[in-house]
């Protein structure tokens, strides 16, 4: 068994509220990031597959598919986007990074045909990252 | 659904790898420039990584600023511009960043439970690093 791990970047703004309390137990609990006009980052999103090396390609995983489904599958809904506004995961949720973590495995999770999906990894910021190994 | 955090700090602490029981040549055959009397100093990165079940009213696994308020306290104020063999947790043992590794994972293991506290890992330099799950293997 073999694990590869495909790294992406893509920058989306958020803001964390949770509209069932009131705005001073936001301000609270979420801080600077309860501000409702948003805030972005940079994320760094690592894709960690795992399966045994194909003894004709020597590949676990064509990397080329593995692209295209991540690019389709994730980049494409999340890169540039307002992920309260424009993401479906999250106009009822909060975009957190562990939010974040599980919509991406469950965005991959099914579509990833060309091998088995181990773990997401979500870096916010160089200092902050969340992982998820698709456990309940 | 269950989620690790890892959250990374920095920390700048010096040691002097050096062993009471054994001979000067022992330690410096054993140590070698780690072992130079008046010490040396690291850029110690420590990462801190807990994990739980995601809160549906926070979307988070604990708040972000209780962990690092409990880092802050035990740990950087701890070792943050020390020197580790002056400290009363390495009055018995050498400051490795093994040692340190475990003396870390069990002050937070004591000070913080928001979530749990599933490993540390400690960079001694850009070409040493160092992981404790209080035992457990490490997960890949
Ligand atoms: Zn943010």
């Amino acid at each position: 068994m073999v694990y590869l791990t495909r790294k992406c970047e893509f920058s989306a703004s958020h803001y964390y509220y949770n509209p069932e309390v009131s705005a001073e137990e936001n301000q609270r609990i979420f801080g600077k990031c309860a501000n409702l006009n948003g805030h972005g980052h940079n994320y760094t999103l690592e894709v960690t597959v795992k399966g045994d090396v194909d003894p004709k390609t020597g590949f676990v995983v064509d990397l080329k598919a593995l692209k295209e489904i991540l690019n389709r599958e994730v980049l494409d809904g999340l890169d540039h986007r307002h992920l309260n506004k424009e993401v479906p995961e999250f106009l009822r949720q909060i975009p957190t990074t562990e939010n974040l973590a599980i919509a991406i495995w469950n965005r991959l999770q099914g579509k990833l045909h060309v091998a088995k999906l181990h773990r997401v990894r979500v870096y916010e910021l160089p200092d902050l990252f969340v992982d998820f190994y698709g456990e309940a | 659904m269950k989620v690790h955090l890892t959250r990374r700090y920095l920390f700048s602490a010096s040691h002097r790898l050096h062993c009471d029981e054994l001979s000067e040549s022992q330690n410096q055959a054993t140590y070698g420039k780690c072992n130079n009397p008046h010490g040396h100093g690291h850029n110690y990165a420590l990462e801190v990584t807990v994990s739980g079940q995601v809160d549906p009213g926070t979307g988070m696994i604990c708040n972000l600023s209780d962990l690092d308020r409990s880092v802050q306290s035990e740990v950087l104020e701890r070792f943050d511009h020390v020197n580790l063999n002056a400290r009363q947790e390495f009055a018995a043992t050498v400051p490795t960043t093994e040692n340190l590794s475990e003396v870390i994972f069990n002050i937070l293991k004591q000070s913080f439970t928001a979530a749990h506290l599933e490993k540390v890992r400690l960079e001694e330099t850009m070409m040493n690093s160092f992981e404790y799950a209080g035992g457990a293997e490490l997960r890949v």
